[in-house]
């Protein structure tokens, strides 16, 4: 009975703050797959591009963001944006310390190593377009912007959807990394319950339960998109 | 503007931290193998009360944080008295000791899946062959299953390695002081995170990179069918001159 009343919605209840937790988490993911798809689009230009430098510079950003750990990457974006924004604060005649918001820093890093994968996803699904139809397309005489738009677009999300899913349940568990910037979503306050009560696990475990709550419903969600598409698409296996 | 000494001092602080995370990493990577490699089969069973167990292992330890899982192991379990006082506390007590296990749990959700793969992709034709010559149970995993299961898996699973390497560094947060953990350990005693966050972010990169290495090694060798034959009518020609 104590224990519904610890996770309830009542007074000494923690399920409200549990539930906008979860909400926070799943804001900071959503900030992160934005982040990631601006990122991950200009770096997979990159990486296809003619020029031996843009390459270069798309294969550096690919390694580095999927070589080194997400809580170092954590930690230098809230740092770094800390110290950077005291140093422009300064600039400006202000005095102390500028931290961060933990939100921005969070989305923007869990976001910039979305950015690392989702560009692999999109490299791949550029790759598995038809050259013909590109070909025809320019044989019609359809300009640039119109070809990417009528053409490339809808194919490439079409087979990233996949890689997206995927991509999406990584950076949903990446994000509870962020609670060491203090930012209050799930994992931080999971934590703040448990500490607070001194009832670890149970916190613990009803923490991980909204993970796994989470993670298989979106992952529902992104089923559903991939079945319309095909739907949309009535093609067999790739293309033909 | 680059301060060398302060950074030599702090690679050599932290490169002192790499025997510690390559422990981390060695430990549950082959105990997460090993537990995968049992999930899998019994995935594979077709045996509702093996497979569901698995798939439920599965679909837990894959589709919550691995941080969360950390921390109801080394916070959570250390809530009861019963724990504090049997056999497993010695264990249980010990940060690295927990760190190790909840990496190894994790990581064998994730291989399991993958090694799944592996063994389906095993044709049925060869199975029948090593069959009907009377081959089977054990020898038919050793034989024939596991070595074209472990070629088949071996680029997924390459990718989950590298995940691990990057994983250990969770343990910092249980207060394990692998590299990360030194890391943060320098800056709390000198301000100077930036400097000190890069260190350590090349040395997981070179970690990696030999790592990565290594497992394309193991590739090539496991895969002397895909490469192309040695160019015979050469060397003929060379001997005949």
């Amino acid at each position: 009975m104590e224990t519904l009343g610890l996770i309830g919605f009542g007074t000494g209840g923690w399920g409200a703050l549990l539930v906008a937790g979860a909400a926070m988490t799943f804001a900071v993911t959503l900030g992160a797959l934005a982040v990631g798809a601006v990122l991950g689009t200009l770096v997979a230009t990159a990486k296809l591009s003619k020029s031996r430098l843009a390459r270069i510079l798309g294969d550096a950003y690919t390694t580095v963001f999927r070589g080194v750990p997400e809580l170092l990457v954590i930690y230098l974006i809230y740092f770094g944006g800390s110290t950077g924004l005291t140093a422009l604060a300064r600039l400006f005649g202000q005095e102390g310390f500028w931290g961060m918001p933990a939100f921005v820093s969070g989305a923007l890093a869990v976001g910039v190593i979305s950015g690392a994968y989702q560009a692999e996803v999109y490299r791949g699904s550029f790759l598995a377009v038809g050259k013909g139809e590109l070909e025809a397309a320019r044989a019609i005489g359809m300009p640039v912007w119109l070809r990417f738009r009528r053409i490339v677009a809808p194919q490439v999300m079409r087979f990233a959807l996949p890689g997206l899913g995927y991509v999406w349940q990584l950076n949903l568990k990446d994000s509870a990394l962020v609670s060491v910037t203090g930012l209050a979503e799930l994992m931080r306050t999971s934590q703040m319950a448990a500490g607070s009560t001194h009832r670890y696990f149970l916190f613990y475990v009803v923490g991980g339960a909204l993970y796994l709550v989470l993670t298989s419903l979106s992952g529902r969600v992104f089923d559903s998109a991939e079945a319309r598409m095909a739907k949309t698409f009535p093609r067999g296996i790739g293309r033909s | 503007m680059l301060d060398l000494p302060f950074l030599a001092d702090t690679m050599t602080k932290l490169l002192a931290a790499v025997p510690t995370t390559l422990a981390l990493f060695g430990l549950s990577v082959s105990g997460g193998a090993v537990l995968a490699i049992g999930l899998a089969m019994m995935r594979v069973s077709g045996n509702p009360f093996l497979d569901r167990p698995a798939r439920a292992y599965i679909y837990v330890f894959r589709g919550s944080p691995l941080l969360i899982q950390m921390f109801l192991l080394y916070y959570g379990l250390s809530q009861f008295p019963a724990v504090r006082h049997s056999f497993a506390w010695p264990v249980l007590r010990d940060p690295f000791a927990c760190a190790t296990i909840s990496l190894a749990l994790c990581t064998g959700g994730y291989a399991a899946e993958i090694f799944r793969g592996g063994i389906l992709s095993v044709p049925a034709r060869e199975v029948e062959a090593a069959r009907s010559i009377g081959m089977s149970g054990v020898l038919l995993w050793r034989r024939i299953i596991a070595p074209i299961a472990l070629r088949q898996a071996l680029p997924a699973y390459s990718t989950e390695i590298i995940l691990m390497v990057k994983s250990t560094a969770l343990a910092s947060l249980v207060t394990v002081w692998e590299v990360t953990g030194v890391a943060q350990r320098i800056i709390a005693q000198t301000y100077r995170s930036m400097e000190v966050f890069l260190c350590a972010a090349l040395i997981y990169l070179v970690l990696n990179f030999i790592i990565a290495r290594i497992v394309a090694l193991i590739e090539y060798r496991l895969s002397p069918h895909l490469r192309p034959r040695p160019d015979t009518t050469a060397a003929r020609t060379a001997n005949a001159a």
